[in-house]
């Protein structure tokens, strides 16, 4: 299991986000992003996510272009965005059964349980997302990930709106999901919140 | 990938019913439109029968001009639009399938609500009958072909306005043959020819358009 990317660049205008980006990730690795705002962490994990496309460059998935096959690259990877794409009307469990169905897999009501009491969510039958605060729907969105069970994880800022108590779970979540054999890509703007993984800064230039 | 496809319509289904003012005040919308008409215009009972096919079809288009935003824009802003790109399927798949679930929600809501508020226009039984199945078969064509705006004007400002401009014109097809239908069962013609059409619109609709949608969505996620 391997990603690469190779001579990744990309271009906002005049500004130069970043170029002839190179890195390679082998099972068991993760990477830091960090950087400035506007520094295109986010550009770049979407590039990574296949959400968009690099301008130049190429990203490899055990050494195939993700674009030659997209749907097969798409099904290794579990994402957390900036935005937590959780359903308010829906209860938490509701969320990550329909997370789990939709992203092609089976859903198992006892793990699911499991990683919602993990992440300290509360859960019912009446507890609907829109009661949750911000962070508590982070964490929903951060159980998705445990549940889908999948190689390589891509995360924006997964800290953002979390308590210390959250943000340590994160980085114990990261590194049993590496410890599994997985990857990690995570973005996030403080350089040293995640001290085993490589760095990578980006910063931009004119 | 059937599964696939009904779950994302089972997906929308738990929405519907979990924010039922969506579908409430298109409903609502549909009533006090067709009903403003018989308040405006004060013509004799003759001319009412004239004008009745033609103002439930335009209220009925309206009224699913106004279901419309919701289709794309709650799952793009809370993100799940994304997680549904990064699904099991093509996109164009969870498109079909939200079609299918905003025709079943919408469309034949409004199917079944018609007949209803159109005794006020005094219409006959067999035209009854006629509005129901126009609208049954004839919304699909208005929920794929409106869906196409609603990918396209998606995250806009004054999208809404955009939208009704860009999806109003490619109605008048379905507009025509909807109020056709009708008025030929008022005439007590066959109504067949126009309903099949309707049909035909609908289910080319409905298999043609999702692959366009996703195309359109891909671009404004980009």
């Amino acid at each position: 299991m391997k990603l690469s990317v190779v001579n990744l660049s990309c271009r906002r205008g005049e500004t130069r986000l970043f170029d002839a980006l190179a890195f390679d990730l082998d099972a068991g690795e993760s990477l830091h992003v960090c950087g400035a705002n506007g520094s295109g962490k986010t550009t770049l994990l979407r590039f990574l996510c296949a959400l968009s496309f690099p301008d130049e460059g190429e990203i490899f998935w055990n050494d195939q272009a993700i674009g030659h096959a997209l749907c097969d690259y798409r099904s290794q990877l579990a994402t957390l965005g900036h935005r937590d794409a959780i359903k308010e009307e829906l209860t938490p469990i509701e969320n990550l059964k329909l997370a789990a169905l939709l992203s092609g897999g089976g859903f198992d009501l006892e793990s699911a349980l499991g990683a919602l009491k993990r992440l300290g969510v509360p859960d019912g039958d009446d507890i609907f997302c829109r009661r949750l605060s911000q962070g508590q729907k982070r964490r929903v969105a951060l159980a998705r990930l445990l549940l889908l069970d999948r190689p390589l994880w891509i995360l924006d800022e997964p800290c953002a709106a979390l308590d210390p108590t959250a943000t340590r779970e994160v980085a114990s979540m990261i590194d049993a999901h590496l410890s599994g054999g997985g990857i990690a890509v995570v973005a996030s703007p403080s350089a040293d919140a995640f001290p085993k993984a490589r760095k990578l800064r980006l910063s931009a230039s004119c | 990938m059937l599964r696939f496809i009904e779950t994302v319509i089972r997906r929308e289904f738990l929405l519907a019913f979990r924010r039922p003012a969506d579908l409430i005040s298109v409903l609502f919308f549909f009533i006090i439109a067709s009903s403003l008409f018989p308040l405006g215009v004060w013509p004799r009972v003759d001319t009412w029968l004239q004008l009745a096919p033609g103002v439930l079809w335009v209220s009925a288009l309206l009224a699913t001009l106004l279901s419309l935003p919701h289709l794309f824009a709650d799952d793009y802003r809370d993100g799940t639009l994304e997680q549904l790109v990064l699904g099991a399927y093509p996109l164009a798949f969870a498109v079909f399938g939200k079609l299918v679930a905003h025709w079943l929600v919408f469309g034949v809501s409004l199917a079944l609500l018609a007949p209803v508020f159109a005794f006020q226009f005094d219409l006959p039984g067999h035209a009854l009958w006629t509005l129901f199945l126009s609208l049954f078969v004839g919304t699909p064509a208005l929920s794929s072909l409106g869906a196409i705006g609603a990918a396209l004007t998606l995250g806009l400002r004054g999208g809404r306005v955009v939208l009704s401009l860009l999806v109003l014109p490619l109605y008048i097809p379905v507009l025509i043959f909807g109020a056709a239908a009708v008025e030929a069962a008022l005439a007590g013609i066959d109504a067949n020819a126009g309903i099949s059409f309707l049909a035909a619109l609908s289910l080319a609709g409905m298999f043609f358009t999702p692959p366009l949608i996703a195309a359109a969505l891909h671009i404004t996620m980009e």
